[in-house]
């Protein structure tokens, strides 16, 4: 077994998950070489459909923007001690409420429809967050499970409103009418075209920046807030944190409630930003993807922000390789997001001990205290 | 009797929806109860129930399907238990990313394989699936309507997985309970350091039980793809996994009352299908996905101690670290 590992914190950061990362795509490519396609040609056609014009770039950035919301989402709950599997079900719930803003105020000009559903969604977010996070504080049910059957409680009822009462009268698939054009969040081309930035038209829209403020407000609320050290005291070690005056059980709360509305603001994005109506499972499981954005990302807001692009490029490039190589599918990028997630989060000790002993042996570290991260439940 | 055959016809459906969600949940038990957060039920039903439809498709054979299938539930198992149990890795974490993992590497090789857009070959020939057995005079007892015809829709009609399923039950009871291998497995989920010190490999005792765990989840895939249908489709376990979890702490990490939870959610799904559209006396026509999410929402609420309690291993999700 080995023992509990430290390292300097550049390769805590930065070398660990690189490494991590690179046997996932290493993996990944013995994947593909098993389906009987060249990796190298893989990761070629990946990048360029990633990154290789500005339309790429902007489809990048436009799935980066749900992964930044819901890594923000996971990260917040993780530094409270708490593992929010539920982020898919709050950023579905969440983005009802945004429709809902959309859909009723439509008439509204942007700037007053704007706020109101950036609460709305952070709203019903976190009061979808909320519950589990009651029966965790006060009932000790444990939140991974309370999460997932949230995420399960949330498919049904919005499958049942949209079937039953938003679907647009007269129409078979289930999804709501079209919002106003007032309510369309502005794209990113439009904006940078104002200042005379010339981009091509893309998905990628406001709610990119919006994502960004909201990395920079939970780094603030974290790191540099009474609260934010008090959840993360409580995170760590909640009977030392009982003894310096902090009620876990009113930080589990808390956070769960942050953590709910930023997984909720998805909807600005998705909905206001590209779909313009509620329409069936349009969350597409960024919410899981954003445990492995926050994985990834080390729970840190810098962090997140690089991973998310990550995986933003993974699903665009991903995409881009579907067209090109007729034995690879979109498949293979969830199949990738899997892999990452094993090496980035489960089994990150496998290198840990290895590259700890190396450190160890060629230099004496000064002891830099950075926890052993087995997760909330470890 | 019209509302008697739709009865038994019904509850004909709640032993076949049961069987998947059943092997899951025994899978799980014997994981959780070993310490182990049970959390990739999904992704080895799913890897078994694509190589199983994969092999029985190339090979004609369904029980080299059935092979396959469990052999694909060990490996993931192992997998699992290297990453949780080896290197101490978050179960939680372990368990989603073989969820995630195997969700997009069975339609991948589906299409590189079969290319039929990510699913295998459907299963028409003989001995390529598990077909229902009649038992003997079924169909004489048939005409009976009471008792023959719960004999013949109930008892007979179903294919071997399901009786398999069936004898499960006691047989993981009596494992679990009657077995010094049972006693160690339980001591491992409580108190797993009483066990290291009583001399016992605490690694050993959860690898045993998360490769038994991948043994009935392959089971419970190869009956998806095999049995209950003819062939793999993307995400054809549809959280069967996680519904399978729920049972089991519904259930209370019990063999009986987690047969009754399977069978108690099977017969709420069992009767979403049946209820779709039907337009009831007094109530209307009732809502499919209320139906459907009622399982969710009963172990919530057991969760939260509404409904009696739910008290998990003591050492769940913890992984066990030797002393030096």
């Amino acid at each position: 077994m080995s023992p509990p590992a430290k390292l300097p914190r550049w390769a805590e950061l930065g070398l660990l998950p690189a490494i991590n990362l690179i046997a996932a795509l290493l993996l990944s490519g013995a994947i593909i070489r098993l389906i009987g396609e060249s990796p190298w040609a893989a990761l070629k056609l990946m990048a360029d459909g990633a990154f290789g014009s500005q339309e790429s770039i902007g489809y990048t950035f436009y799935y980066a923007t749900n992964f930044i919301f819901t890594g923000l989402a996971v990260a917040v709950a993780y530094h409270a001690g708490l593992f929010n599997i539920g982020a898919e079900g709050q950023a579905y719930i969440g983005g009802l409420g945004t429709g809902l803003v959309c859909l009723w105020l439509g008439a509204w000009p942007f700037w007053a429809v704007l706020p109101l559903a950036i609460l709305a969604g952070a709203l019903f977010g976190a009061a979808w967050a909320f519950i589990p996070a009651w029966l965790q504080a006060r009932r000790g049910s444990h939140i991974v499970i309370t999460t997932i059957m949230f995420n399960f409680i949330a498919s049904a009822l919005m499958t049942w409103l949209l079937v039953n009462v938003l679907i647009r009268p007269g129409q078979q698939s289930p999804e709501t009418r079209e919002f106003a054009p007032n309510a369309f969040m502005p794209g990113l081309h439009t904006l940078l075209g104002k200042i005379g930035i010339p981009f091509t038209s893309t998905p990628l829209n406001l709610a990119f920046l919006l994502a960004l403020a909201a990395a920079a407000l939970v780094w603030v609320l974290l790191w540099r807030t009474r609260w934010g050290y008090a959840l993360r005291v409580a995170g760590r070690n909640p009977a030392a944190a009982v003894y310096a005056g902090i009620r876990p059980p009113r930080v589990t709360l808390g956070a769960m409630l942050l953590s709910g509305a930023l997984a909720g603001s998805l909807g600005l994005n998705e909905l206001m930003g590209s779909q313009h109506r509620i329409l069936l499972d349009f969350p597409g499981g960024a919410g899981f993807v954003g445990i492995a954005v926050a994985l990834m990302g080390r729970n840190q807001p810098v962090g997140i922000f690089l991973a998310a692009v990550l995986f933003g490029a993974l699903v665009q490039g991903g995409s881009q390789l579907s067209f090109d190589m007729p034995h690879v599918n979109r498949d293979m990028v969830v199949v990738i997001q899997g892999l990452v997630i094993l090496l980035c989060g489960a089994m990150e000790n496998v290198f840990r001990g290895p590259l700890s002993r190396l450190f160890a042996g060629k230099t004496r570290s000064p002891k830099s205290e950075i926890r052993n991260d087995g997760g909330p439940d470890a | 009797m019209e509302t008697y055959t739709l009865i038994v016809l019904l509850l004909a459906a709640t032993i076949r929806v049961a069987t998947p969600l059943l092997l899951a949940a025994l899978a799980g038990m014997f994981s959780e109860r070993s310490g182990v957060i049970a959390l990739g039920l999904e992704g080895m039903m799913l890897g078994a129930a694509f190589t199983s439809a994969s092999v029985a498709a190339v090979s004609g054979s369904a029980w080299l399907g059935l092979g396959a299938g469990v052999a694909t539930g060990m490996a993931l198992a192992l997998l699992l238990a290297f990453a949780c149990v080896t290197h101490r890795g978050n179960q939680v974490v372990a368990g989603m990313a073989l969820n995630i993992m195997v969700a997009g590497l069975g339609p991948a090789l589906a299409l590189a394989w079969f290319d039929l857009g990510g699913q295998t070959p459907q299963l028409e020939g003989p001995g390529q699936r598990f077909l229902a057995l009649t038992w003997p005079w079924a169909a004489a007892a048939d005409k009976v309507p009471f008792p023959g015809r719960l004999y013949s829709q109930l008892l007979s009609g179903h294919n071997l997985i399901v009786y398999l399923a069936a004898v499960l039950v006691p047989l993981s009871a009596w494992l679990l309970y009657r077995t010094r291998f049972g006693l160690r497995l339980r001591a491992v989920g409580e108190n797993p350091s009483a066990v290291d010190t009583a001399g016992i490999s605490v690694t050993r005792l959860r690898y045993q039980a998360v490769l038994i765990s991948g043994v009935l989840c392959g089971v419970a895939g190869t009956y998806l793809s095999t049995a209950a249908s003819a062939g793999f489709v993307r995400d054809m376990t549809a959280g069967k996994g996680y519904l399978a979890l729920a049972a089991l702490i519904f259930g209370k990490w019990k063999p009986y009352p987690t047969l009754g939870a399977c069978l108690l959610f099977a017969f709420t799904d069992a009767l979403a299908t049946r209820l779709q559209g039907v337009d009831l006396p007094l109530v209307g026509v009732i809502p499919v996905q209320f139906i459907l999410a009622l399982p969710y929402v009963l172990t919530v609420l057991l969760l939260a101690g509404f409904v009696g309690t739910a008290v998990p291993p003591a050492a769940i999700g913890v992984p066990y670290a030797k002393e030096k």
